[in-house]
């Protein structure tokens, strides 16, 4: 039994304390946006904010989480699709498969709230998710697009 | 209402819910209809098979090919959109369903997606199905009007009657359209008349991925399914000894423990994580079998030994090379190697299959839809007629879910012994990793002769290893040779053909063939054969005294398409001039999958032997550029994908298992290791390359050319993670 907040939402849950977030934002409450990769914190196709941080969720353990911390998945990142890193990732033309994008624009949203202007070397030091297809420059021309228009970051 | 859209998953289970209602069988209602009843029951009619236009003027174009990436779906779009003369920004698609094609005769063609062939194979009849439809719509007008169809025209989906100034849209003449026969003669644009293809035109699949909204097969979900995880034997032909259900059977949410053929395990439960819980406490006993002591270094001694064995396939083969290695002022022979990989796509395989006596359906991300179909005809035990696969995107594909569907046969497998009910198989990135179809491995040892004044006189290449068609396709081996085996060094032609005209060339192949099951792996055989071809001419050239890149001229004179790629490749890198302080180039180029490319790598390594890769230029020649700006995201996608085989790429065997389990072993390329990317799209017309894997076999030797020029040191043996780049 869990009571997560996912996207503005207070949820009961009844899973295994030890669950990883991952499967029960997939399985139990339904979002699978997020995605499995690796089960080992590696590729990021996981990631969603916690309390503002990009975490990795499919190592997290449900009972790690509170009721009071949020939770944001790709789903709640915008109420449509609209969020600054959506946009410029719809005007770079940025996925390819798409599977590990989530994940991406996750972890892209939550460097540009925690660091708006950030150099190539923080957006390498920060965007360690894995994609395969080898959509690196364009998200990374994204994300140099947005810091570059101020549109995110702390106020 | 798409029929076929299996991937709208509203309609997905709306149709399923329906179908739940009545027997099990009819589970399928809603999917299973072909085009032509659909247009019975009153849909919107098909103008053709590939073009449907509603009243609303939406122009829905089928697509045969899978996506997965690659970009096929927005470029095959365009192919026909541009004979249709519709508007693009009307445009959607959708996916005939593989017993669609099967029941009207394959009016779809192939549906393989796979060797980079979507376009190039399939390019006259998809841009035929565009402009016989145009043809058609056109002359509904012009009937509607009494006047002859040639006094018509049209630009966007309108047609206007020139005499009178008349016009009408598409959708109001879309069903008298799909009444009239269709063309016999139906002749095509000049692609120099294009205004829809060959431009750079965003993908028609990217809104979607940016919101989690589209549904992956992972993320694909019938009511009542339940969730299966799997454990093949680790060692590859081991079998299942015994295994003790009794211990996880009352685990939470476990269903079923279920035997997968003789190799394999699967738990079904009501949740995957709770499946695959319950199988990592499953007590398993493996029969290992007679592979159990491979490894990697038993492998490569088998393989050395085919290096100078009396038996090989001959591939190419001119003059007299014996002769001229005798003869020669210098002979220069070195050894190269190239180790398994693993595709691993970012989304894991994974099928959902719901099997009754009267039909088995499978949902699954395939790179074939027909053999995901004929794969689940099989296992099923059912004749193809009673089955469906329906096609999902891929996470990834990159030649993993293409020839061989594994997944789907123990998908199927579990499924017929839960008649009824849905299940949905998920493998981890564990199993992923130990049962892949891996890239084969190979030896190669070349022999070059140079004359007094460093000219390259006579080349012998032995290749020794694994073939990919001795493991998939065996009926293809003809007399021990497998032509796959050659890409990139054949003789002149139009596909896989080596850039230089040797006097004297033997190159042949030993083939070995380990237990470890090989598999078409992006870039394919054209990965180690460039490596080889290009690293050691590099050596030659250096060993001659000679520029890298003059020395390629010297034997390109009668192979203009692709000297004109590595001059473009040269010319826009700046190849000749002084490089920044510390940066080294290193050139290469090859021709496969229909198309010639080339590239210039400039790299630094630092004292303490760390490598850092700075810019890439990267030409092509893909005859035709449907999508330039699709064409720049392969290439640039390709140097990740070659360069992570050529910085990490590398799957160990050990007791006659794969010992990389995941990425933290199994590294592959992430943005701090990834050079900035210049294409430079040379498309010389006249023939139609593909532009998904041939750019992949020039990322290593560029760069494995350029740490010689910044080191000194020749890698011969990849992963470059093995290698020490510490200046000696």
């Amino acid at each position: 039994m869990a009571k997560l907040t996912i996207n503005g939402k207070t949820i009961d849950v009844v899973v295994e304390d030890d669950t990883p977030l991952l499967w029960v934002i997939r399985e139990q409450i339904g979002l699978t946006g997020t995605k499995y990769g690796c089960g080992v914190a590696q590729c990021g196709a996981c990631t969603v904010h916690i309390d503002g941080v990009a975490t990795r969720s499919c190592t997290m353990p449900v009972s790690a989480i509170t009721a009071e911390q949020k939770i944001v998945t790709i789903e709640g990142l915008s109420p449509d699709g609209n969020h600054p890193i959506q946009k410029a990732w719809i005007e770079h033309d940025v996925p390819q498969c798409g599977f590990c994008q989530s994940g991406m624009i996750m972890a892209a949203a939550a460097l540009l709230q925690a660091n708006p202007k950030p150099s190539d070397a923080d957006i390498a030091a920060e965007m360690t998710n894995i994609c395969r297809c080898g959509t690196y420059n364009r998200v990374k021309a994204a994300i140099k697009d947005v810091a570059a228009g101020g549109q995110l970051g702390r106020g | 209402m798409s029929l076929a859209s299996v991937t709208d998953t509203k309609l997905s289970r709306r149709s399923m819910l329906k179908g739940s209602a009545a027997a099990a069988g009819a589970f399928s209602f809603g999917f299973a209809i072909p085009f032509d009843e659909a247009q019975a029951q009153g849909a919107v009619p098909e103008i053709n098979a590939w073009v449907v236009v509603q009243p609303d003027d939406k122009v829905v174009i089928r697509i045969a090919r899978s996506e997965m990436g690659q970009g096929t779906l927005t470029g095959l779009a365009q192919l026909v959109a541009e004979e249709l003369d519709c508007d693009w920004a009307k445009v959607t698609t959708e996916y005939p369903t593989p017993g669609q094609n099967l029941a009207r005769n394959r009016v779809w063609g192939n549906f393989s997606t796979g060797g980079s062939r979507g376009i190039r194979e399939s390019h006259e009849y998809v841009r035929k199905g565009g402009a016989a439809a145009r043809m058609m719509l056109i002359q509904a007008a012009a009937d509607g009007w009494k006047v002859p169809a040639a006094e018509c025209s049209v630009a966007k989906g309108v047609i206007t009657h020139k005499g009178s100034g008349r016009s009408i849209r598409y959708g109001e003449v879309a069903a008298a359209a799909s009444k009239l026969q269709a063309p016999a003669n139906v002749p095509l644009k000049d692609p120099k008349d294009w205004i829809i293809a060959g431009k750079p035109l965003k993908r028609l699949d990217t809104a979607d991925k940016t919101t989690g909204k589209k549904v992956y097969g992972m993320d694909f979900t019938l009511p009542g399914m339940l969730n299966a995880a799997i454990k093949d034997c680790p060692v590859f032909g081991g079998k299942v000894k015994s295994f003790d259900a009794a211990k996880i059977k009352d685990m939470p949410g476990v269903k079923h423990v279920l035997p997968v053929g003789d190799s394999a395990i699967a738990v079904v439960a009501d949740s995957w994580w709770r499946a695959k819980t319950a199988l990592d406490a499953l007590p398993i006993t493996w029969d290992e079998g007679e592979h159990a002591k491979v490894s990697s270094e038993s492998i490569a001694a088998w393989l050395k030994e085919g290096l100078d064995a009396p038996q090989a396939a001959v591939g190419n083969q001119n003059g007299d090379v014996k002769g001229a290695i005798a003869n020669a002022a210098r002979v220069i022979e070195q050894v190269y190697s190239y180790p398994f990989q693993n595709h691993a796509c970012m989304e894991v395989m994974n099928a959902t299959a719901l099997y009754t006596p009267e039909r088995c359906e499978v949902w699954t991300p395939t790179q074939n839809g027909e053999a995901a179909l004929a794969a689940t005809a099989e296992a099923s035990g059912l004749p193809l007629a009673k089955c469906e696969a329906y096609k999902i995107d891929l996470g990834g594909g990159f030649g993993r879910r293409g020839a061989v569907h594994d997944w789907v046969r123990q998908v199927v497998a579990i499924a017929k012994q839960i008649p009824g009910t849905p299940v949905k198989l998920i493998w981890s990135r564990e199993e992923d990793m130990l049962h892949g179809r891996f890239h084969p491995v190979t030896q190669c040892k070349l022999t070059g002769a140079l004359d007094k004044d460093g000219n390259l006189t006579g080349l012998r290449m032995r290749i020794s290893g694994q073939s990919i068609v001795a493991g998939i396709f065996p009926q293809n081996i003809q007399n021990g040779r497998d032509p796959v085996v050659f890409q990139g060094l054949n003789p002149p032609g139009p596909e896989a053909s080596i850039g230089y005209t040797i006097p004297n060339l033997l190159i042949d192949h030993a083939m070995r063939n380990p237990h470890v099951p090989p598999g078409f792996w992006r870039g394919v055989n054209l990965n180690q054969n460039a490596i080889y071809l290009e690293c050691f001419i590099d050596e030659l050239a250096h060993a001659a005294g000679k520029d890298p890149l003059d020395f390629r001229r010297a034997l390109m004179k009668d192979h203009p398409k692709h000297l004109a790629v590595l001059n473009a490749a040269a010319e826009k890198a700046g190849w000749g001039t002084k490089s920044p302080e510390g940066v080294y180039r290193g050139i290469c180029h090859t021709m496969g999958f229909g198309s010639y490319v080339a590239a210039v790598a400039e790299v630094s390594v630092s004292a303490e032997g760390q490598l850092k890769v700075h810019r890439i230029v990267a030409a092509t020649d893909p005859g035709h550029a449907v999508n330039p700006a699709q064409i720049e995201r392969q290439v640039e996608g390709s140097f990740v994908y070659g360069l992570s085989a050529a910085l990490y790429g590398e799957c160990t065997v050990k007791d006659g298992r794969m010992v990389e389990e995941n990425f933290d072993s199994y590294q592959v390329m992430r943005m701090e290791d990834m050079p900035a990317v210049e294409t430079v799209i040379v498309p010389s017309g006249g023939f139609w390359g593909g532009v998904g894997e041939p750019t992949i076999a020039v990322a290593a030797p560029a760069v494995l050319n350029a740490i010689f020029a910044a080191t000194g040191k020749r890698v011969r043996n990849l992963p470059l993670k093995n290698t020490d780049l510490r200046k000696a």
